[in-house]
């Protein structure tokens, strides 16, 4: 990116063009007691090799991989990423987050998403999916509002097995609405109970994750069913789409709304974002949905291009009846979802999907056979929960000390579940990693 | 753009402020928008209609119709229940430009009260409203 600052001439230039002798007299409008009088409280500028050297120095608090085993997933998850990805990525051309506010002049942008679109609607089985959210929580309470939109029903009921994040994030989306939210509990199998469902008429959705927080494979075709006996609209949320590599998608259990959280295409953990919303729906809700879309369509001369479409859904033409206040999307983040997911192919996804499950297997079989219990019996994807010994806290500061994080207590989020760890493997974790990590934890 | 004196305004159908027509026919009332409004419009790409058997008050929204570049709520001119909706408009919502009083019709409504048809505005009325 060309940084480009303002030179005294060019400053004098423009206020000579607005009319004003000094930058002072162009904010003279900002009322006195509105203006700072002190400057800002920052440490001295560094040198580029001392920047270089605080950040690295930044970077060494943090446990990341490869100096670290990192056995953590909870809706971040390490993967390799191909070259493709980022030399493709790092193309000036594509050196922008936002969609274009002249889209139709940027054709290659434009073909980009909708390529994104494409691939996502393929690979969580639905008609159509949008530009991208912001992150997989926002898709999640995008996805409700929607629910409500459509069916004018208010409730919605939520598994209690949903990313506990995922849930903050809704309960502020709803918080000034007068939406209740139902929490769905979870049974002794490690899915939802959705017992609860039965006996409520009011329900605007229902909505499970899978692979639920706990790594476990929610009974789709159940919660389809039962969603749909309720007239609710039925809404799966992800954090982990390579799972679909190996299990069914949503969209062939009769999901209404599919959302999620897309990092694990390409796109690097980097301390917790930025991250992709991916958003997809049955066509007949596409007048309901959130954000952007990009349609392909002809020219005045029969030639393939591409539009931003259907934006009569969006608040600079709808205004207060927009669907969302989402104008934009994640479109660097899409872009990278779009090339890893072309660079793998179906193929290779599939594969990719099958090493992480089989290493996942390895692990949960080597931690039964070191005497550790595996409280949940569903089949899981590339995480699982462990139940470790009451001593553990201890053993787990040794690990770290040894760089080996050994997942993630869930007792924070589920306090029932003390002793229980979210353990993660992904194709990037080696089978001597994981036989080093099980030796330490032998009982 | 049409002028006003090409706008086209039957004498047989009331019309709303907010540019919709009702037109009594036996017990039900046809509703539609007016040919000012669809020329206002421009070209209608999609119109959303209520279920049958869906009950909307005078003035209620009772669905919305979609040009190329804007979006508008359509209002019940009178009360009641819907008991036909205009099924043809969802695979040919242009019917709505270009026979707004006859194929493109939107709702059938059996009204509440059928004496809400008097406080609608006669062609006459309308077109001077029109003239602002």
């Amino acid at each position: 990116m060309r940084y480009l600052p303002h030179t005294p001439d060019d400053i004098e230039t423009m206020l000579k063009t607005v009319g004003v002798n000094s930058v002072d007299e162009l904010f003279s409008a900002i009322p006195e007691d509105c203006r700072s009088k002190t400057s800002l409280d920052l440490p001295l500028p560094l040198s580029e090799w001392e920047l270089n050297a605080r950040i690295d120095e930044l970077a060494a608090t943090m446990a990341i991989p490869p100096d670290y085993k990192v056995f953590m997933g909870a809706g971040s998850y390490e993967h390799y990423i191909p070259a493709t990805v980022s030399f493709l990525l790092s193309r000036s051309e594509f050196m922008t987050s936002y969609t274009p506010y002249q889209p139709e002049l940027s054709q290659g942008t434009l073909q980009a998403i909708f390529e994104y679109q494409t691939l996502t609607a393929r690979l969580l089985g639905m008609e159509v999916a949008n530009a991208s959210q912001y992150d997989g929580a926002s898709s999640l309470a995008e996805a409700l509002l929607m629910a409500v939109r459509i069916t004018r029903k208010k409730t919605v009921a939520v598994s209690s097995l949903i990313h506990p994040n995922y849930r903050r994030v809704l309960e502020t989306y709803l918080a000034p609405t007068e939406y209740p939210i139902i929490e769905l509990p979870y049974l002794e199998d490690g899915t939802t109970d959705l017992d609860a469902i039965k006996n409520r008429d009011d329900l605007a959705a229902v909505a499970v994750q899978s692979p639920n927080f706990l790594g476990c494979i929610e009974d789709l075709q159940l919660a389809a069913q039962k969603a749909q006996d309720k007239k609710a609209l039925f809404v799966v949320s992800f954090t982990e789409p390579l799972a679909y590599g190996l299990y069914k998608s949503p969209g062939s259990f009769g999901a209404d709304i599919c959302c999620g959280e897309g990092q694990s295409l390409g796109i690097p953990r980097s301390f917790g974002g930025p991250a992709l919303g991916m958003f997809a729906a049955k066509k007949k809700y596409v007048r309901n949905m959130p954000g952007r879309l990009v349609g392909q369509t002809v020219d005045s001369e029969g030639r393939r291009g591409f539009v931003l479409t259907l934006a009569t859904r969006e608040q600079h033409i709808r205004r207060e009846k927009a669907t969302s206040n989402i104008c934009t999307n994640h479109s660097l983040c899409a872009l990278a979802a779009a090339i890893y997911m072309a660079t793998l192919g179906q193929t290779g996804i599939k594969e990719l999907a099958r090493l992480n499950f089989d290493k996942t297997e390895y692990l949960k079989n080597q931690l039964k056979a070191a005497g550790h219990e595996i409280p949940f019996e569903r089949s899981t994807f590339n995480e699982f929960v462990v139940k470790f010994p009451k001593n553990f806290e201890n053993t787990y500061e040794k690990l770290l000390e040894k760089k080996i994080v050994a997942g993630l207590p869930i007792s924070r989020f589920y306090p029932e579940l003390s002793h229980h760890y979210l353990l993660c493997v992904t194709e990037t974790v080696s089978k001597k990693d994981m036989d080093a990590f099980v030796k330490e934890v032998r009982t | 753009m049409k002028e006003l004196n090409e706008i086209i305004l039957p004498e047989d159908v009331r019309y709303a402020p907010s540019h919709e027509w009702a037109k009594a026919e036996g017990d039900t009332v046809k509703v539609g928008i007016s040919d000012y409004a669809q020329d206002q419009l421009g070209d209608i790409v999609f119109v959303e209609l209520p279920e049958t058997g869906e009950i909307f008050g005078k003035g209620a929204e009772f669905g919305t119709v979609e040009s190329v570049k804007a979006v508008s709520e359509l209002y019940m001119p009178v009360g009641g229940e819907i008991v036909a909706i205009n099924t043809a408009l969802e695979d040919a919502p242009e019917r709505v430009n270009n026979t707004p009083y006859a194929d493109g019709w939107m709702i059938e409504v059996k009204p509440d009260n059928a004496a809400e048809m008097d406080s609608l505005m006669t062609k006459d009325a309308y077109l001077e409203s029109l003239k602002g």
